[in-house]
């Protein structure tokens, strides 16, 4: 059993909305006279649930409610959830950036944080400057970052530029300079969020390849807030989903991600129509996109083979009707049309499932929304109706170490290949 | 690491404070942090400009020159025989500016680096701190100008006859100590009010200029209570004037340089304790506000 670095305890944390002006004073008087009499303070009482779609009465929220758990030595936690689910917070409380309203956290060792890379360049100072002044206010002293000097400079690919001020460095190299001097942090827990947004492909493998290193080489605790599913999926060996400032699901990576992704009712790529699309030649009951051997709920990755089941009743026809789908990008580009127009799976009078299938890990990770079109006797449109459903592909689990970013483009189809000797 | 006891922590995290946290142990580990910050201070400066450095001299040379101007010249304000006006004034300006360097370089400290405070922690204190140690290298920078001028003055010129510097020289280092720590207990204090509530910005601004003509910078506290004496001041003035904390430091920096003026020590006493005072404030303050200033600022 390992032990236990870090222990948060009944963390909360209580913003107040709207701005802060004279009414502000009446409230910070009130806190100090409670205060002074030794009560609880009267502002902590209320306050709602932080879900910011929705409009309260109540002009304090909580970021955070409550928040439990523990980490161990070596593990690598992964937190996801959706923007405003408090991430952002509890890894501002877990740095000392800002202090909780209630509770504790301890720990055994330190932690640094990795909030936003190149804090505190100076634009006026050499590269090399500010990795020195970077590293100290990370935490380093500058004998460590003396005895690392080449190591960070080598990994930043900035040698041409070390003696030229940060002011001249293209964005994306100032980036590489700060993320080089964070990635030689040693600290006993490392806190991360969103580093993998950065910099290009190249960079990005970099980063992650030392993020590896860091968790399973060095044996360090490591902290992991990310949008990217795959990343999370692969690094991490423990997730925790925040929902509305609390944890809703603490378990395998794998498990908490799917929980993230089926709570979130858009990614539902199950659609059904009732009476709403139908007209005097057919009824479209419903679309449903599902991924073979899986259930239906789950969501889609992108290793999956995907079967588009169209639940449909014609009407008494004499004429030839046949089904086309066009597959469109998130702006509305057209990629491609599948129509069952030459195949030998006509639309039949009366009511049926009409499948579509996707060869295996045939599109690639985005959303994509479907029009559809009911043609007769390949000329006339009998029924049309663009962006019908969308339906997203998520990141599959990838192999420890691979890219965690997404290739160009939206299929990927799987051709095949020989090779002869010349 | 943690073989005994379950309950071994290295710090924990939690909206509970001490009054004072003044964390001697943590500064000490985070020095090499202040004094670069102090050389960031000092190097980025005067970066892209032609003349410098050249700048330290040249604001309080031209403050004096004016003030010499004004104040003597056409005011005819005595600085006392044997004493030459310029000198006069240019010692007033040196201590004076240390205090007021320290005050304003201080003030802002959470309002000018809420990005960097934003996202990683270190010991706040590093902050204001470098600032003040990074204003002394600027204060021994004019301080050599005045030297310049006093060797000039006394040895070149006929006009400096009464000035000597005296024995009492050798408390010179408390008195930089006071307009430090002076300094940086106000702008502590300011500077934690502002995150949340930006009036005393402006305050600041011209308060400071208004606090210089409350501080016996161009004018010897002797002409003051003699004013009181004859009824064309208030007396309320002059008590104002002369318990205010930097009246007794000007004085005193120009009574052990130049040798005018009376040194009492009930008076450095009371400077003493009203600087320490003023400074453990703005600590408890600083301290308070540094926990989660982030979410007001």
């Amino acid at each position: 059993m390992s032990d236990v670095i870090l222990k948060v305890k009944n963390i909360s944390k209580q913003y107040r909305l709207g701005l802060v002006s004279s009414g502000t004073v009446s409230h910070d008087l009130k806190r100090w006279w409670y205060k002074l009499r030794g009560k609880d303070d009267p502002f902590l009482k209320i306050g709602e649930i932080n879900n910011s779609s929705t409009k309260g009465s109540s002009s304090y929220v909580w970021a955070l409610r409550d928040i439990n758990f523990e980490l161990h030595r070596g593990e690598v936690l992964g937190i996801i959830g959706k923007n405003g689910a408090g991430k952002s917070t509890l890894l501002k409380i877990l740095s000392r950036v800002t202090s909780p309203t209630t509770g504790e956290i301890k720990t055994r060792g330190k932690i640094a944080s990795l909030l936003e890379v190149g804090t505190g360049f100076h634009p006026e100072m050499t590269g090399l400057e500010n990795i020195y002044l970077n590293g100290a206010i990370l935490g380093m002293t500058k004998k460590e970052i003396a005895s690392k000097i080449d190591e960070i400079i080598e990994f930043s690919g900035c040698q041409r530029y070390i003696n030229t001020p940060v002011k001249r460095y293209s964005s994306g190299m100032r980036v590489r300079l700060a993320f080089a001097v964070a990635a030689h942090l040693e600290p006993d827990i490392l806190v991360v969020d969103e580093v993998l947004a950065v910099g290009d492909a190249e960079f990005q493998k970099k980063a992650v390849g030392k993020m590896k290193d860091i968790s399973k080489g060095d044996g360090r605790t490591v902290l992991f807030v990310s949008h990217n599913m795959a990343a999370v999926k692969s690094l991490c060996t423990r997730g925790l989903v925040l929902e509305n400032g609390e944890i809703t699901y603490e378990g395998r990576p794998s498990d908490a991600v799917a929980y993230y992704l089926n709570g979130n009712s858009e990614s539902l790529n199950h659609y059904n129509f009732g009476d709403s699309k139908k007209n005097e030649r057919l009824k479209l009951h419903g679309i449903t996109i599902f991924a073979k051997g899986k259930r239906k709920e789950t969501n889609l990755d992108e290793y999956d083979e995907l079967t588009i089941e169209t639940k449909i009743t014609i009407y008494p026809t004499e004429n030839n009707l046949h089904l086309t789908y066009v597959l469109k990008d998130e702006t509305g580009l057209s990629l491609f049309t599948i129509t069952n127009a030459n195949s030998d799976v006509p639309l039949e009078v009366g009511d049926c499932y009409l499948r579509c299938y996707l060869p295996e890990g045939f599109l690639n990770i985005g959303t994509y929304f479907l029009d559809i079109y009911i043609i007769e006797n390949s000329k006339n449109t009998i029924f049309h109706q663009p962006d019908i459903m969308s339906f997203s592909i998520q990141e599959g689990e990838r192999p420890l170490g691979a890219w965690l970013g997404k290739e160009p483009g939206f299929i990927k189809p799987d051709f095949n290949w020989t090779k002869a000797r010349f | 690491m943690s073989t005994s006891g379950e309950e071994q922590w290295l710090y924990a995290i939690s909206s509970k404070r001490r009054i004072i946290e003044f964390n001697f142990r943590e500064i000490a580990r985070y020095k090499d942090l202040l004094f670069l910050f102090v050389k960031r201070d000092v190097v980025t400066k005067y970066k892209q400009t032609i003349l410098g450095p050249l700048w330290y001299f040249i604001q309080p040379l031209f403050t004096t020159l004016i003030f010499t101007l004004i104040f003597n010249n056409i005011a005819d304000i005595s600085t006392g025989d044997g004493v030459p006006p310029f000198l006069f004034n240019l010692a007033g300006i040196t201590s004076w500016n240390y205090f007021k360097e320290c005050l304003t370089g201080t003030s802002d400290t959470f309002k000018q680096n809420q990005n960097i405070f934003g996202k990683v922690y270190f010991p706040r204190v590093i902050m204001p701190m470098s600032v003040v140690i990074s204003n002394l290298i600027k204060f021994g920078i004019q301080l050599l100008v005045f030297i310049g001028f006093y060797i000039y003055f006394t040895m070149f010129t006929e006009k400096a006859s009464n000035v000597s510097p005296q024995i009492t020289l050798l408390i010179l280092p408390v008195l930089i100590i006071i307009m430090g720590t002076l300094g940086l207990g106000f702008g502590m204090i300011i500077s934690s009010m502002t995150t949340k509530y930006r009036d005393l910005t402006f305050l600041v601004a011209f308060g400071v200029q208004l606090l210089m003509y409350a501080s016996a910078v161009m004018y010897p506290l002797e002409l003051v209570k003699s004013k009181v004496a004859e009824g064309r001041i208030p007396e309320m003035t002059g008590l104002l004037i002369e318990y205010n904390p930097m009246t007794t430091v000007v004085e005193m920096f120009r009574n052990v340089t130049l040798g005018i003026g009376g040194i009492n020590i009930q008076m450095l006493i009371y400077v003493m304790i009203t600087s320490t005072v003023i400074f453990l404030l703005g600590l408890i303050i600083f301290n308070k506000t540094e926990k989660s200033f982030i979410d007001t600022i």
